[in-house]
């Protein structure tokens, strides 16, 4: 009770609670005297008693701790080629803080050994993005006669020392720059989310950190942890002896699923023209090449890029540092046509012997606006099979409106349509699967039925990376199983040496009936065969291809229009677009190649295709022909 | 007219606890303007924090005592869905999960803890204290034991020691039993090699590193050496404001937040240390008085516990940067720089004064 009367007996008790209450309070009173008594004998220790040993340490000598920066881990190919690997040299270095006269002293140093205005230029962007107490390189890669030079000479440049360092090195230049990445100098906003992260500690000294790709994804992986030595240094900052010592320990190996020779291959496949190929092996989802042509040298990179390399990348019209694979975002245009097609027969809006007669156009009711098939005349009566050999497009423009957008939509997802795939590197970009809801946010606007005529062809509103293409390919390849992709297949210990292996991981599954995953493959099947749209893919084969071909539109065609490849301007050609997977009955490869600007996907993309699975599944190389460039048959999507 | 108004104004704050509360504060601006490289910014930005803390703190001082005690239940609950909440959907930051987003601006439901679980044991205690049995406190004990679990898990070590501290504070002045107390003490310092067996190597090696930071020279040992460092030069007078070399030179990245004694201890030195520790005991011994002559139970309890909630608050920090501590995130009462301390801290000012300031008003 908190107020009421007291009788006589609670009065009582009141006050002996009351004492207790008070000899409680003096016991902790007595305490906290103790404490505070304990924290001035401290103060006192430290301060009185223990004052000259710390004054000396604070005026003459001062212990330092210098960090000893551990081997960043290997990158490998799942042969254990290196794609990433460290190398040392010498780097002539500078402590700003004990260096009286910064520009002085690199002129004198420049009398010894050669430093250029790029040099010079370099070191002053790193002195205004460093912290106070760091070396700074000023020269890298000296030579033996100048690392020479330097020591005779080393009394007079107090604050200037030449170091070992070790160095990043990407051997094969542009074929893994959009997997691999590159790491670079840590930047001020680096420098705030490792603090965000807790993680500045391991990173004392460590003036690197992986910025793309791999390198940047499995920085953790790969950093490793830092070691450290107390030293005693002098007045000058130098090292007088080394008290104790904490070896670091190197950052772990990794090792890809990406065969290294798939990938050049397929990148000299692609020739003179740009694009992305994503393989995988459906059922991990492992990749086995990623390909965005053209690349750049990550090299470059490493130590800051000098601005005529930055110029030319960044202004060149073929755009080297864009990953296409990850970010380019395009029309699926007819690689969309099977998915379409599975979800006409799981939805039953569609039977396999139902029928169109295909006058070359479709028409919504009560509109006059001609939606062309992209053979004029079409193909006369179509049915499920032929509609995906031939790629018709009436045929599932009149799909598309039956199925209606919302079915669409929730059925493409399922294939990682207009979402992220999850795979081990970032930036990626999400496509567009649209809908009624994401055409509202974006423009404000409701869905109209003409919207979803030419999504059921890929077109329209619809935009997906390779990465999503390859991955929904998989997917089909896969049973409806999607898997998530990934680039690293095992990661190794650097301590133990033990290597673990990463367990493939399911994203998203469809129960798809057998029946209709057969009529689709069957036809995707017939697509590579004389007839089909790919036919030259397959000419030969010792396996079955099922593939699918596609155009994405660059520029758009205006009504009663005709698109004559020779009168396009190269960069304004259409996309070429090809999805396939094999052995078709049992799939152990499936990919997405796009070529920009390349025309028709069955020319173009197709061969593309055959040449990396000849290798993947047979190991054949293809022979050295010229390609030829092909009048015949008037191949479209 | 206007005496009246400013007598009715500064009715219910407390003289000696306010001038012991203003003279820590001075210290600690002056000690924030070195310790922020002789810049306003840090300066001003503290001022205005403690100026909302002192207006809580007033606000607080005018709220009866049984008023506050109505609000123990409520806030305890809202502050445990809180740290629920936290648990659940929390933001991750400096890697601990501590902070909930509502709305517009993200709280931290641990630092609301400081205050409810002292206020709301105090207040149960009071609701019981016709016959306190054995059972009200082990009801207490798990009323404590449940946010201390959350925040342990969050991990934040600091606060949750501060709200284990303030609640054991409230049990230890109710009166649980010696017995209880010392036969805990017995089996946790038994069960302590059993724990260490269960622990996995690298927990192992994060208890070590609290207990040894040297053991850790790159992260929190590196405080610690050059703290003890920056405090031993400065001998027993110091080397004068704005002259602290180590302070001012080295690589000391929390030198005006929890490390800020460094920089007192640098500068002036063994004096300076020793002004702040009688500061600290003009309050606390001012709030052991509040304490002990307050009339009401939950005013005798929650007073008590928040005086001894500040002294731990400041013991930990002063033992944590000169050394015989280990590292935990707590900061010096109203020295260091931080808004959200110094309200927590003059909210517990605050219900002091107001348990001092009522009480002549239920002399029945």
């Amino acid at each position: 009770m908190l107020f009421g009367m007291k009788s006589g007996t609670e009065l009582r008790n009141n006050q002996q609670e009351l004492h207790r209450f008070r000899i409680r309070l003096a016991l902790a009173a007595g305490f906290v005297l103790f404490a505070f008594t304990i924290l001035a004998t401290r103060l006192f220790y430290l301060q009185v008693m223990q004052h000259e040993h710390y004054h000396t340490l604070a005026e003459n000598n001062r212990i330092s701790i210098v960090p000893v920066v551990p081997n960043r881990g290997l990158i490998l190919d799942r042969n254990g080629v290196a794609l990433a690997h460290n190398y040392s040299a010498y780097t002539l270095e500078i402590t700003p803080s004990k260096v009286d006269n910064l520009e002085e002293t690199i002129n004198e140093l420049a009398n010894i050994i050669e430093i250029t205005p790029r040099d010079r230029r370099r070191f002053k962007k790193m002195l205004e993005e460093s912290k106070n107490f760091e070396t700074l390189p000023i020269r890298s890669r000296l030579t033996e006669v100048e690392v020479a030079k330097f020591a005779v000479n080393r009394y007079r440049f107090p604050g200037v020392e030449i170091k070992a360092r070790l160095f990043r090195h990407y051997p094969h230049m542009e074929l893994f720059s959009h997997v691999v990445g590159h790491i670079g100098r840590i930047s001020e906003r680096d420098m705030l989310k490792l603090e965000e992260d807790e993680l500045l500690a391991n990173y004392r000294g460590t003036d690197h950190i992986g910025k793309q790709g791999l390198e940047q994804s499995y920085e953790m992986q790969l950093h490793g942890t830092t070691g450290f030595e107390q030293v005693e240094t002098d007045a000058g900052g130098r090292a007088v002896r080394t008290l104790s010592r904490t070896p670091p320990i190197s950052g772990n190996t990794l090792y890809l699923s990406i065969d290294s020779k798939l990938q050049a291959l397929a990148v000299k496949a692609f020739g003179k023209y740009r694009g992305s190929l994503v393989a995988i092996e459906p059922k991990s989802g492992e990749v086995l090449a990623f390909v965005s042509q053209p690349g750049f040298d990550p090299n470059l990179f490493v130590d800051g890029i000098d601005t005529a390399n930055w110029e030319a990348y960044s202004h060149s019209p073929d755009k080297p540092l864009n990953n296409r694979a990850l970010r380019g975002q395009y029309p699926p245009g007819s690689t969309f046509k099977p998915f379409m097609a599975l979800a006409a027969l799981e939805l039953n809006k569609r039977s396999p012997s139902y029928t169109i007669s295909d006058p070359g156009y479709f028409m919504l009711p009560g509109s006059s606006h001609h939606y062309r098939d992209w053979k004029a005349g079409g193909h006369g009566s179509v049915d499920l099979h032929k509609s995906i050999v031939i790629s018709c497009d009436t045929y599932y423009y009149g799909l598309a409106v039956d199925m209606g957008i919302d079915n669409i939509t929730s059925f493409m997802s399922h294939f990682g349509f207009g979402r992220k795939t999850g795979i081990d590197i970032e930036g990626e970009q999400t496509g567009v699967l649209p809908s009624q809801a994401w055409k509202m946010k974006r423009f404000k606007q409701k869905w109209y039925t003409g919207d979803t005529v030419s999504v059921g062809i890929g077109q329209g509103y619809n935009l997906a990376t390779p990465l999503q293409l390859a991955v929904a390919t998989a997917a089909l390849a896969n049973n409806g199983q999607l898997m998530r992709p990934r680039m690293v297949r095992s990661i190794q210990d650097s301590k133990t040496g033990q290597i673990r292996i990463l367990a493939p991981e399911e994203t998203d599954s469809l129960p798809l009936k057998p029946e209709n995953l057969e009529r689709v493959k069957a036809a995707m099947v017939d697509v590579t065969r004389p007839g089909g749209t790919a036919s030259r893919a397959s000419a030969g084969a010792e396996y079955l291809i099922a593939g699918k071909t596609g155009t994405a539109q660059v520029v758009a065609i205006k009504q009663g229009q005709k698109y004559v490849e020779s009168q396009v301007a190269e960069r304004h050609r259409d996309h070429a677009l090809f999805i396939a997977f094999a052995p078709a009955d049992n799939p152990k490869i499936a990919l997405a190649i796009l070529v920009e600007n390349g025309g028709h996907g069955g020319s173009i993309a197709a061969p593309i295709a055959r040449t990396v699975m000849d290798y993947y599944l047979l190991g054949k190389l293809p022979k050295e022909t010229a390609p030829v460039e092909s009048p015949e048959e008037p191949e479209h999507d | 007219m206007i005496r009246r108004l400013l007598a009715r104004l500064v009715k219910h704050l407390d003289g000696y606890l306010l001038l012991a509360l203003f003279l820590l504060m001075m210290l600690g601006l002056i000690v924030l303007y070195s310790a922020a490289g002789e810049d306003f910014h840090f300066v001003t930005k503290q001022m205005m924090n403690l100026s909302v803390a002192l207006c809580v703190m007033w606000l607080v001082a005018n709220v009866p005592p049984q008023h506050l005690a109505r609000l123990g239940l409520p806030v305890y609950v809202i502050g445990l869905l809180l740290l629920l909440g936290v648990a659940l959907f929390g933001d991750v930051s400096h890697g601990a999960r501590r902070w909930l987003h509502i709305g517009v601006t993200r709280i931290q439901p641990s630092e609301i803890m400081k205050i409810a679980v002292p206020l709301m044991l105090a207040w149960y205690f009071d609701r019981h204290s016709a016959a306190l049995r054995f059972r009200d406190f082990v009801v207490a004990a798990i009323l404590l034991l449940l946010p201390v679990a959350f925040i342990l898990k969050q991990p934040d070590l600091g606060t949750s020691l501060l709200v284990g501290g303030a609640g054991f504070y409230v049990l230890f002045l109710g009166g649980l039993s010696w017995r209880v107390m010392i036969g805990l003490a017995v089996t946790g310092a038994a069960s302590l090699p059993l724990l260490w067996s269960m622990m996995h190597d690298y927990q192992r090696q994060r208890v070590l590193t609290l207990l040894d930071p040297t053991q850790d020279p790159l992260g929190s040992g590196y405080h610690i050496i050059q703290s003890t460092i920056a405090m031993g030069s400065g001998g027993v007078f110091g080397k004068g404001w704005l002259n602290g070399t180590q302070t001012h030179l080295e690589f000391l990245p929390e030198r005006h937040t929890d490390f800020i004694l460094a920089v007192l201890g640098e500068e002036f030195g063994l004096a300076g240390g020793l002004i702040l520790l009688v500061i600290y005991m003009l309050v606390i011994g001012r709030g052991i008085v509040i304490a002990a002559n307050a009339h009401t139970l939950f005013g005798r309890l929650f007073a008590g516990s928040i005086v001894f909630t500040f002294f731990t608050y400041a013991f930990v920090n002063i033992g944590m940067v000169s050394g015989i501590l280990p590292v935990v995130g707590v900061p010096l009462p109203l020295v260091s720089y931080g808004g959200t301390s110094a309200v927590t801290l003059l909210f517990g000012m605050g219900a002091l004064m107001s348990i001092q300031t009522h009480r002549k008003l239920i002399q029945t």
